[in-house]
């Protein structure tokens, strides 16, 4: 379970985020919504543990354990999975070289074996039909010379071979046709599980079309400004953010 | 040292033909005529190989060091070297691996080098019992059937006389460059190849095979020639960091490929680079060329460079058959305080010939590391091409990649083509793969592994891996 207590977070001294207080139970999915420049990202990069945020109040705790000290690969560790709005191109190592090295440093922290390249490329084909990606995939240069839509759901594919606890995924709707939407949405609903937390960011409510959420969060200036179900997606969409601003 | 000693010392004689006793055999630092005779006696030389050495030794008194490197380090003495087989002082060696610096074993550890080689590599005062003395024999045996001939220079002065004459200084005359004309005058020993008419060698061939087998020291001398229709993949080095308590190393490399011959040569170098201070590394000042002779000749050059306090080497190829192909693969990593000035020299005299040259530069630490290159196309060299990428990585704020493109051009049918980048690796690219689970040394490795990817597919396989390996270990600690 995520756990967000009063979080206070300052970038270059500037206070993005005041005071957000947000809980998470295995099992639900949480959108946040909110206009752009409301500290939706700075959140997600928060929980992951980039570097740059200064957090000056408050906690992130994931199952009774704070995530503050920890650096990224920790976090990552104990299964806190962030899919990037924008995937970072790295040129010259193939895909498939980064989903088994990712697949394998968490098999190592569980104490498990690391998996041998036949078996590996079994699992990640299967998980790659399931999003309709072809095979050539894995051996193209991670992210470079991908289209929106691939590098999209090439955070997927990653999120379905590392199955963690808690998803992030960070406007993976935005620059989506719709049929890549829909692949997307497929992906993200096939990893609900009673286990595992979901929250989605996204700036518009097409994505929760596909995608059910328990719940439904506002942010605007730097807090959770609202909160409700599904319907408060749907009221947003017809009233826009201003009408909850001036509430 | 008087001539009285010295003749002294040349007439105990030698039980063991021309292979050296190191324990017993050395003489004092300092050059001179002398010392030059006293080699060439001691190794019991042809005359010819005598001569060449004194023609060397007295033009390199009217030469001075070279000052035009992107390079800095306090002034050599010549005289403050011991220039005869650099015979390793076991007194000073350590006595065991305790001794020797936790931060190297720890290197060796992670690429997996068994202990009796550790202690070899580390200079450990033993009797090191090598297994590979029967694989080398084996090896040799299947080579010799196919007429080829892979042995020590020393071993080949005496066997094929005829061979080093006609060839030796060839390719990197005698009065070449100050450190090539050293080395031509006081050259210990090194790797003689000679691949018959029609051969292609089988194997690769690696001086690991031999590395117990010769000393071969800090002026090392390889010559390799490839017969019409040959071919040849030599491998040097070794990926492991190697210690030698000399800090001047002055090798020659000649290569000559004939008429459809083709060489292909790649380089592991990781001599110790000195420690976080860049005390105690070795200066590397290499003169490597080859000559594609003769028409439809290729030579290949890959090196990955990740040692040496110093590294000076530009392994280059001299187009002079028709449709010759020279080819030019670096990674050079440079971290502390290393400094690298390295990259090749394609020159273009016959006609239709081509060159590649693909050279990434990754500097780290407070590290300084230039790539020269030259790309001179002659007047008769019609329809000449060059196509070269120059790529640069830095890797924090305090280290220097420098890029230093000649070209020169005499005839107007040439294609040149120059792409250079410089580029950091991002924090974006860190947190990513950070966020995948990845660690910050295997994060840099493998953005490091990719930025050197067109260079590392043209190494052997086994060779490839190792180097992977290496360019991460060489990093770590770099970041964060």
């Amino acid at each position: 379970m995520l756990k967000i207590e009063n979080l206070h977070v300052n970038v270059d001294d500037k206070n993005i985020l005041k005071g957000v207080d947000l809980v998470v139970k295995p099992g639900e999915v949480h959108a946040i919504m909110g206009p752009n420049g409301s500290g939706k990202s700075t959140l997600s990069n928060v929980i992951a543990g980039k570097e740059g945020y200064d957090v000056t109040q408050g906690d992130i705790i994931l199952d009774d354990q704070s995530l503050l000290e920890l650096t990224p690969e920790e976090r990552a560790a104990l299964g806190v999975f962030l899919s990037f709005q924008y995937p970072v191109e790295i040129p010259g190592v193939n895909n498939i070289y980064l989903l088994k090295a990712a697949l394998n440093a968490k098999r190592k922290i569980q104490g498990l074996e690391e998996m041998d390249a036949f078996e590996f490329l079994q699992l990640v084909k299967e998980k790659m039909q399931a999003l309709k990606m072809d095979e050539d995939f894995l051996y193209r240069d991670v992210n470079s010379g991908f289209s929106g839509g691939e590098k999209k759901r090439n955070e997927i594919l990653q999120m379905t071979l590392l199955e963690p606890k808690l998803a992030i995924l960070d406007e993976t709707d935005s620059g989506l046709d719709i049929d890549a939407l829909k692949i997307v949405a497929d992906g993200i609903n096939q990893l609900r599980s009673p286990d595992r937390s979901i929250i989605l960011v996204t700036h518009y409510q097409r994505l929760l079309d596909y995608v059910q959420p328990d719940y439904v969060h506002v942010f605007n200036k730097g807090k959770i400004q609202k909160s409700g179900d599904k319907n408060l997606a749907l009221e947003l969409e017809q009233s826009g953010y201003n009408t909850i601003e001036t509430k | 040292m008087s001539q009285d000693t010295i003749n002294q010392i040349i007439d105990k004689g030698y039980k063991h033909g021309f292979v050296t006793d190191i324990e017993t055999e050395t003489i004092p630092c300092g050059l001179n005529e002398d010392v030059v005779r006293l080699i060439s006696q001691k190794k019991n030389e042809p005359e010819f190989l005598l001569n060449f050495r004194l023609k060397a030794y007295r033009h390199w008194l009217t030469m001075t060091e070279p000052t035009w490197a992107h390079l800095h380090h306090p002034p050599i003495d010549y005289q403050a070297i011991s220039y005869y087989a650099a015979p390793k002082s076991k007194k000073d060696a350590p006595k065991s691996l305790d001794e020797v610096d936790p931060e190297l074993l720890r290197t060796y550890e992670k690429l997996g080098i068994p202990l009796k080689e550790q202690e070899m590599l580390a200079g450990v005062a033993v009797d090191a019992v090598f297994d590979s003395v029967s694989v080398a024999t084996t090896f040799k045996g299947k080579l010799k059937e196919l007429g080829i001939i892979f042995c020590s220079f020393s071993e080949a002065v005496h066997e094929h006389p005829e061979l080093i004459e006609q060839y030796l200084g060839s390719v990197v005359p005698y009065s070449d460059n100050y450190f090539a004309t050293l080395n031509s005058a006081v050259f210990s020993d090194g790797s003689f190849v000679y691949i018959p008419k029609g051969v292609k060698c089988p194997m690769e061939l690696s001086t690991y095979f031999r590395i117990n087998a010769a000393n071969t020291g800090q002026f090392e001398r390889t010559l390799i020639i490839a017969e019409e229709d040959s071919y040849v993949s030599y491998l040097e080095g070794c990926t492991a960091p190697m210690r030698d308590e000399n800090q001047l190393h002055a090798a020659v490399v000649e290569l000559v490929a004939l008429k459809n011959a083709s060489i292909k040569y790649s380089t592991v170098q990781n001599w110790y680079p000195g420690d976080k201070d860049g005390k105690g590394g070795i200066y590397n000042f290499v003169t490597k060329r080859g000559e594609c002779r003769d028409d439809n000749a290729k030579i290949s050059w890959t090196q990955i460079e990740t040692g040496s306090a110093i590294t000076w080497k530009y392994p280059s190829v001299i187009l002079r058959g028709d449709n010759s192909v020279g080819e030019f693969y670096s990674v050079a990593l440079t971290n502390n305080l290393q400094q690298a000035d390295t990259g090749t020299k394609m020159i273009h005299l016959g006609k239709n010939t081509t060159s590649t040259i693909i050279s990434k530069g990754i500097a780290a630490g407070r590290s300084q590391n230039a790539y020269r290159g030259l790309v001179k196309i002659a007047k008769n060299a019609e329809n000449a091409r060059n196509f070269t990428q120059c790529d640069s990585l830095l890797m924090g704020d305090k280290c220097g990649a420098h890029t230093f493109p000649y070209i020169e051009s005499k005839n107007k049918s040439a294609k040149l083509e120059h792409e250079a980048t410089t580029s950091k690796i991002s924090d974006e690219q860190l947190f990513y793969l950070r966020q995948r689970g990845l660690s910050v040394e295997d994060s840099v490795s493998m953005i490091v592994n990719g930025f050197c990817k067109q260079v590392l597919r043209k190494l052997p396989m086994e060779f490839a891996v190792e180097a992977q390996k290496l360019l991460g270990i060489s990093l770590e600690g770099s970041v964060g």
